[in-house]
This record gives C-alpha cells, sequence and structure tokens, in this order.
C-alpha cells in the first residue's frame, strides 16, 4: 500500500539533510576558522585589541596604496617634469611650467587665444556636456522610476528594457548610434519618410554636442533608474496612506513625501553620474572621435591624445592636465557633500 | 598506497623533465598588425623556417593599427617590447631598434639590397647599422572607379594628359558623381602623410634652410586652401576628416562605388582586389600635379629587431630568412606589395593574382616611384614626420569646421610641431 508522505515527513527528512550538510560543512569552516585564530591571536596579544581594526583594513589599504595612491603621487611628480622620456628619473623638473602651460591664455572664454586651445576647448566642451548630460539623467532616470514604481502592465519587461542598454559596451552602443545618425542612417530614412530634409547630424556643430549627450543619456540612465526605484521602494506606503487621508493629490504626494525621503538617493546618483560624466571617453570616442572637429572633445580626451596619441608624447602636459581634472572634480564632490548635508539638516 | 607514492614520483619527474626539453627552444615574438593577407603569408612562410629551424619558435601577436602607433612605443620605452615588430614610425622608433650587423652572417646583403631604405630606420648621424628591412615600400596615390566615368560619360582625365592637376581632377570627379548621383566626389585618407604629396606637389617645401620642419609656405598654404575648401562645398567626402579620430580611410566607400576618386596608397590594392575583385573597374592613376611636382609620398612598414630582445642572434636568423631574395619574393607576390629590395625590383615580382585591375594598378605605382620628389623622401626619412603629420591632420579638420581660420590653422601646426620638438630636445 502507498503511504501519502504527510508534512512532518518532509520536515523529518530536511532535518536530517540539513544534519548531514552541517556534519559535512563543520569542518570546512572550523578549519580555516581555526587556522586564522592561530595566526591573529598573537598578533591581537602584541597590539591590543583597540588597534586590531588596523589589521583588518590593512590588505584594503594596500591595494589603495598600490593601485590608486602610488599611481596619483607618480601623476603629480610627471606633471612637474619636461621632457618625453617615460621613466621619471630621466625626466628634468620643470616645477609649475607645465601648469603654467595649459593657463597660459589671454581669454579663457576665447580657446583660440590660449596656448594650449585644445585644453580649453576639452574644458569647456566637458562643462557644456556635463550640465546637460547629468540633467538629462537625473531627470529622465527619476520620470522613469516614477513610472516603473507604479503597477503597469509588463512592468517587470519595462525595468529590463530600460536597464539593457547598461550591458552593452560603450563601443557597441556607439557604433549603433553612429549607424542610426549616419548620412545613409536610420534617422534620415525616418526623416525622409515624413518628407523632411536628410541631415549630417553629427557633422552639424550645434547637433553634434545634443547627440553626444542623448546618446550617452540614453545607455546610462537605466543604472541610476535602477538605483532611484530602489530608493522608492524603501519609502513605507504607510506615508502615502497618511497623505491620502490627509486629502493630498499626487503632485502633493510627489512633492512632500517622494521628494523629501529620496533625496539621499538622488544625491547619490548626481555624484555618480557627475563623476561619470566628466571622465566620460568611451561612447564619444567612438560616435564621433571628438569631432566635428574639436566640437565634442572632452578634457579626457586632450589628456589621452596628449600623453598617449601623439608621436612625441607629452606625458608632463598631460599628467598635469589630469591633475587639473581630478581637482576639479573633488571641488564638486565637496561642494555637493556639503549641499547634501546642508539639505539633510534642512 | 606505495603504488600511489610512486606514481607520484614518477609523474613529478617527467612534470620536472619538461622545462629541461623546451629549454633548447627558443620562443620569439613578433608585433604585427594587418592591411591585408599578409600576416597569414607570413606565418605560412615562418612554419617552413620553424620546420628547417626546430630550436627557433616564432609567435605572431597581431594587433590593430593604432596599437602598434600607440601602445608599441611606450612597451619599448619601459624595455617590455616584443623580439620582433613592423612599424611605420620607421624613424621614431629607431633608438629602440637592434643593430643586427654583428649578427648577420652576410651584412652586405642588406646594405646592397636594401641600402636607400636603411637611412629611414636610423638615428641622426648613424649610416652603418642593420634594424631591419621593409615588408614594403608603398607608394601614396589615387584609385579612380573607372567605370563610373564611363557610366557618366566623362572621359578620364589622365587619358587624355600626362599632368592633370588637382583642379581637374576635382572637376572631373564632381561631374561624375552629380551625373550619376554618387555621394562622395572625391576624398583622402585622414593623414598629414596622404596629404603632404599633393602639398609638395602644390610647392611645399616642408623644411627650412637649416633643416626645421616647417608648414611656413605658400605651397603648403595653397593645397591646404584648396582641401579645405573642397570639405565644404562637398568635393571631399564631407564626414572622414571632420568625424574622426586618427586615421581613417574610405575604403568602404570605393569598394561600394559610392566614390569616385580615392587618394590612398599602394597597400590597399590587395585589398581591393578581394573586396572588389573585378566587379567594377578600379584603376590607379598618376599622382595629379601643380607647380611643385606629380609626386605621392613614399612609406611603408618595417619588420624590425627590438634591441631589448634577449635572443639576438635567433632574431637575426629570423630576420635573415625573411629578407632572403626567394622568400621576400615569395611574400611581395602573394601579398601584392610592392617590395622594397633592390635585387627583387630588378628581377621584377611575378604578383600571384589572375586580376590583371590589380596587376595594372601596382604597375602604375611602381612606375611612380621616379616621379617622387626629393622633398616627399627626406620628409619621410624625418624621424619626427608623424608629429608634423598629426598635427597637419588635426589642425586642418578644425579649419574645415571653422574653429580655425585657415591662418590660424597653419600657425598652430608649427607651433604644434615646434613645442613637441622642444620637449623631445
Amino acid at each position: 500500500m502507498n503511504r501519502t508522505a504527510d508534512p512532518s515527513d518532509h520536515e523529518r527528512m530536511g532535518t536530517r539533510a540539513l544534519g548531514i550538510l552541517d556534519e559535512l560543512a563543520r569542518p570546512l569552516i572550523l578549519l580555516p576558522v581555526a587556522a586564522v585564530d592561530r595566526i591573529l591571536t598573537p598578533i591581537q596579544k602584541r597590539v591590543g585589541i583597540d588597534k586590531m581594526g588596523y589589521f583588518f583594513v590593512l590588505p584594503n589599504l594596500l591595494i589603495f596604496g598600490i593601485f590608486v595612491l602610488f599611481p596619483m603621487l607618480l601623476n603629480f611628480y610627471y606633471a612637474m617634469t619636461g621632457g618625453t622620456k617615460l621613466f621619471p628619473e630621466d625626466r628634468p623638473f620643470v616645477g609649475l611650467d607645465n601648469f603654467a602651460t595649459l593657463f597660459d591664455c589671454d581669454d579663457f572664454l576665447s580657446p583660440n587665444t590660449c596656448q594650449e586651445d585644445l585644453f580649453w576647448r576639452g574644458i569647456s566642451n566637458t562643462i557644456q556636456f556635463v550640465v546637460f548630460q547629468v540633467s538629462g539623467i537625473v531627470f529622465f532616470s527619476l520620470v522613469t522610476a516614477l513610472v516603473l514604481n507604479r503597477k503597469i502592465v509588463a512592468r517587470g519587461f519595462f525595468r529590463s528594457v530600460f536597464f539593457y542598454p547598461v550591458l552593452l559596451s560603450p563601443v557597441v552602443v556607439a557604433l549603433i548610434w553612429k549607424w542610426v545618425l549616419q548620412h545613409e542612417g536610420v534617422l534620415n530614412a525616418i526623416v525622409e519618410i515624413f518628407g523632411a530634409e536628410s541631415k549630417r547630424w553629427l557633422l552639424d556643430t550645434n547637433w553634434a554636442m545634443f547627440w553626444v549627450v542623448f546618446v550617452s543619456v540614453w545607455a546610462l540612465m537605466g543604472f541610476y533608474t535602477l538605483i532611484l526605484l530602489a530608493g522608492l521602494q524603501s519609502i513605507p506606503p504607510e506615508l502615502y496612506e497618511a497623505s491620502s487621508i490627509d486629502g493630498a493629490n499626487h503632485w502633493q504626494d510627489f512633492r512632500f513625501v517622494t521628494m523629501p525621503l529620496l533625496m539621499p538617493t538622488m544625491f547619490v546618483v548626481l555624484v555618480l553620474s557627475l563623476i561619470r560624466a566628466v571622465q566620460m571617453f568611451d561612447h564619444i570616442f567612438v560616435l564621433t572621435g571628438g569631432g566635428p572637429g574639436t566640437r565634442t572633445q572632452l578634457i579626457v580626451q586632450y589628456i589621452y591624445t596628449t600623453g598617449f596619441s601623439n608621436q612625441i608624447q607629452l606625458f608632463g602636459l598631460s599628467a598635469a592636465a589630469s591633475m587639473v581634472l581630478g581637482i576639479s572634480l573633488l571641488v564638486l564632490t565637496l561642494l555637493q557633500l556639503r549641499l547634501g548635508n546642508q539639505s539633510s539638516l534642512a | 598506497m606505495r603504488k600511489f607514492v610512486a606514481i607520484l614520483v614518477v609523474l613529478s619527474m617527467l612534470l620536472a623533465a619538461v622545462p629541461a626539453f623546451s629549454q633548447d627552444m627558443v620562443e620569439l615574438r613578433i608585433r604585427w598588425y594587418d592591411d591585408g593577407n599578409e600576416g597569414e603569408v607570413l606565418r605560412d612562410l615562418l612554419d617552413r623556417f620553424e620546420a628547417d629551424n626546430p630550436d627557433i619558435s616564432v609567435e605572431i601577436d597581431t594587433v590593430p593599427y593604432r596599437a602598434i602607433l600607440e601602445n608599441l612605443p611606450l612597451d619599448l620605452a619601459a624595455g617590455e617590447g616584443p623580439d620582433m615588430a613592423r612599424v611605420t614610425d620607421l624613424g621614431g622608433l629607431a633608438e629602440y631598434y637592434l643593430d643586427m650587423t654583428p649578427y648577420l652572417s652576410d651584412p652586405g646583403y642588406w646594405e646592397e639590397n636594401f641600402g636607400p631604405f636603411l637611412n629611414w630606420k636610423r638615428l641622426p648621424g648613424d649610416d652603418s647599422s642593420i634594424p631591419g628591412f621593409m615588408t614594403q615600400l608603398t607608394i601614396t596615390g589615387p584609385f579612380i572607379n573607372r567605370t563610373l566615368f564611363e557610366q557618366a560619360g566623362i572621359e578620364v582625365p589622365s587619358d587624355m594628359s600626362d599632368s592633370v592637376t588637382w583642379d581637374e581632377w576635382a572637376a572631373a570627379s564632381v561631374a561624375v558623381a552629380e551625373a550619376l548621383e554618387i555621394p562622395y566626389p572625391m576624398a583622402m585618407d585622414r593623414s598629414g602623410h596622404r596629404f603632404a604629396g599633393p602639398a609638395i606637389s602644390s610647392g611645399a617645401m616642408y623644411f627650412d634652410d637649416m633643416g626645421h620642419p616647417t608648414v611656413m609656405d605658400e605651397g603648403f598654404r595653397d593645397m591646404a586652401e584648396r582641401f579645405v575648401n573642397w570639405h565644404l562645398d562637398g568635393t571631399m567626402h564631407p564626414e572622414m576628416w571632420p568625424l574622426s579620430e586618427g586615421y581613417a580611410g574610405a575604403n568602404e566607400e570605393f569598394a561600394n562605388a559610392e566614390l569616385v576618386f580615392y587618394m590612398s596608397g599602394s597597400w590597399q590594392v590587395g585589398q581591393f582586389s578581394e573586396q572588389i575583385g573585378d566587379a567594377f573597374d578600379w584603376q590607379t592613376v598618376p599622382n595629379p600635379c601643380g607647380p611643385g611636382g606629380c609626386t605621392g609620398m613614399p612609406g611603408g612598414a618595417a619588420l624590425v629587431g627590438i634591441g631589448a630582445t634577449e635572443h639576438p642572434e635567433e632574431v637575426a636568423r629570423v630576420m635573415e630568412y625573411l629578407a632572403s631574395q626567394d622568400v621576400l619574393g615569395e611574400f611581395a607576390a602573394r601579398t601584392l606589395f610592392i617590395p622594397a629590395h633592390a635585387g627583387l625590383s630588378a628581377s621584377g615580382v611575378d604578383f600571384d593574382t589572375d586580376l590583371q585591375l590589380a596587376k595594372d594598378s601596382l604597375g602604375v605605382f611602381v612606375g611612380q616611384v621616379g616621379t617622387l620628389e626629393q622633398t616627399a623622401f627626406d620628409l619621410q626619412a624625418y624621424a619626427f614626420n608623424r608629429a608634423l603629420f598629426d598635427a597637419t591632420r588635426d589642425r586642418l579638420t578644425q579649419a574645415m569646421v571653422g574653429e580655425l581660420t585657415l591662418d590660424e590653422a597653419i600657425d598652430r601646426i608649427q607651433d604644434d610641431v615646434d613645442t613637441a620638438l622642444a620637449e623631445q630636445g
């Protein structure tokens, strides 16, 4: 006679299985713990428990020191040297000459009056790009997150669709859009269907900047949407219930509940997107090559070209430009942190 | 248990013996880039070398051309380079080359057959080192789509005259493009090297009396003005120069019959034979003329030994094999490259193609060698010519999109070159 298993059977089987696993796993866990304990206990006895924290962060500090701090210091040294030799000991010390070259300008708003005109074109283009791209990313990510947070049809599908471009290689993204925007491309085919005249979208100096902003927003907003979506989902639904009892409409919900509680997440999005925007290189390099002319050449491309692409590689000038970029980013981030702290205090 | 231990001991002894067996084998690495099928041909030739020389194994690391221009110099400066490399920045990297003279069985053969081109790979003041050999000699020059001329009912200018000017070619190309609604009348590789030939033909001197590079003359300005205007009025492919970074070519447009006249060079013959075949009549025409002559630019790529190699003798053996007349002749024949080898130039190369268009095209390029101006050879031999070429390319592009006036662009080219050379010291 077949006997039907009751829940208590499953429970017993499960407990037994866990017991076996536990028996198997225990030595796997305990052995390393014992080994680590054997190493750490004498150290703790010697340095004291208060200082053990330093010991634990040491591996991370070493990695940071070797791969971040040391290159930064080396870059600082390179910025103070001239010539074209690669090794620091072969390079003559020139003090602040490279910075003087970068800042040798009659009128900072007119790059043609500057000795390093391409540096100032890069600065000007970077500022424009950052303002429009970061604004675009924050705005469109927020709108998309708000929509995807609602109970709409095929919500999971749309969440995947908006995130999908983030998974693509920047080169692939840029090549796809280049194909769309070229003169014999998809966009002009559509434009012509509607009877309008086709255009060389990337050759027009004004449109070129628009399109590099558009493509980078398209490619990256999925990531920031995801962060904002997580922020929206962490807002307790009771607050919306309370506000609806108080008679608040959708706008008031957004203005007085959503936005204040989303501000810390918005701040994270703002800082991350700002840093990414200032460092932007890959999408633009493939899409326009920094052109037409230098219209979409950002500061990072200037650093790359000066230091690596030219036959006579000016590492010192390139390092000085990257220091200017690094310091600008640091100032911007500190400013944002300060503003963020002020708004959270308010 | 004893059996298990015995097996372990035998295995470990075997493993230990493997490096001992392979100690006699020297592995050499070549950093290489491909324009066409030359990597495949080289591999085939090296397989034969390895069969006859079991103590040497040669690995080819094929990289994009950009990596040869940008990454290889850094690797060489850091002492991390390969044993051999295919380079086009011939003089610019000369300080890193291996002088193979002491390791060669017959240095005289190299002087005799590669003599005129060895200077391109030497440092100033050096007149004796043998760092490598040219894998090909290149000549810049224009290709036309003859079929389009015929379809448009327009005479090919070079059929009527031996010295056609740039303006005449431009007018004819525009006429063909307009008649057949072809998108691009003309295109030129995005390269200062490609621009140099037309500029010299217009009278550009490129060097002042002291031998310092200069672009401050009427000849250069004349061609630069013409070239910028052709981009503005649509005679030249309007996107290729303004919307690219570094080198760009119009191979696809030409192969797709969207381009009438394409200023490029002899290294394209192999590619066009593959891509176009006889789908339409493509043809090389003599370089257009101006007051300074009818010149293109010589150039080419060289396979050089790298000074930091730990195996100079083996490098020299590989190079001797590859540079031997028979092997180099086969390489040239199968890749459709013009050999830079006196013996092969004298005997001629039976190019390995049934395509008459390719043979004719190579014939025209070989015939152009005699028309090259001395300035073109001097410029090619100048170690820092790429600084001049790159500045020309980038600053003229800025003039095309209105960021600089033509005079500002020319001033900037000169400033860029002067600044870079001052840093170089």
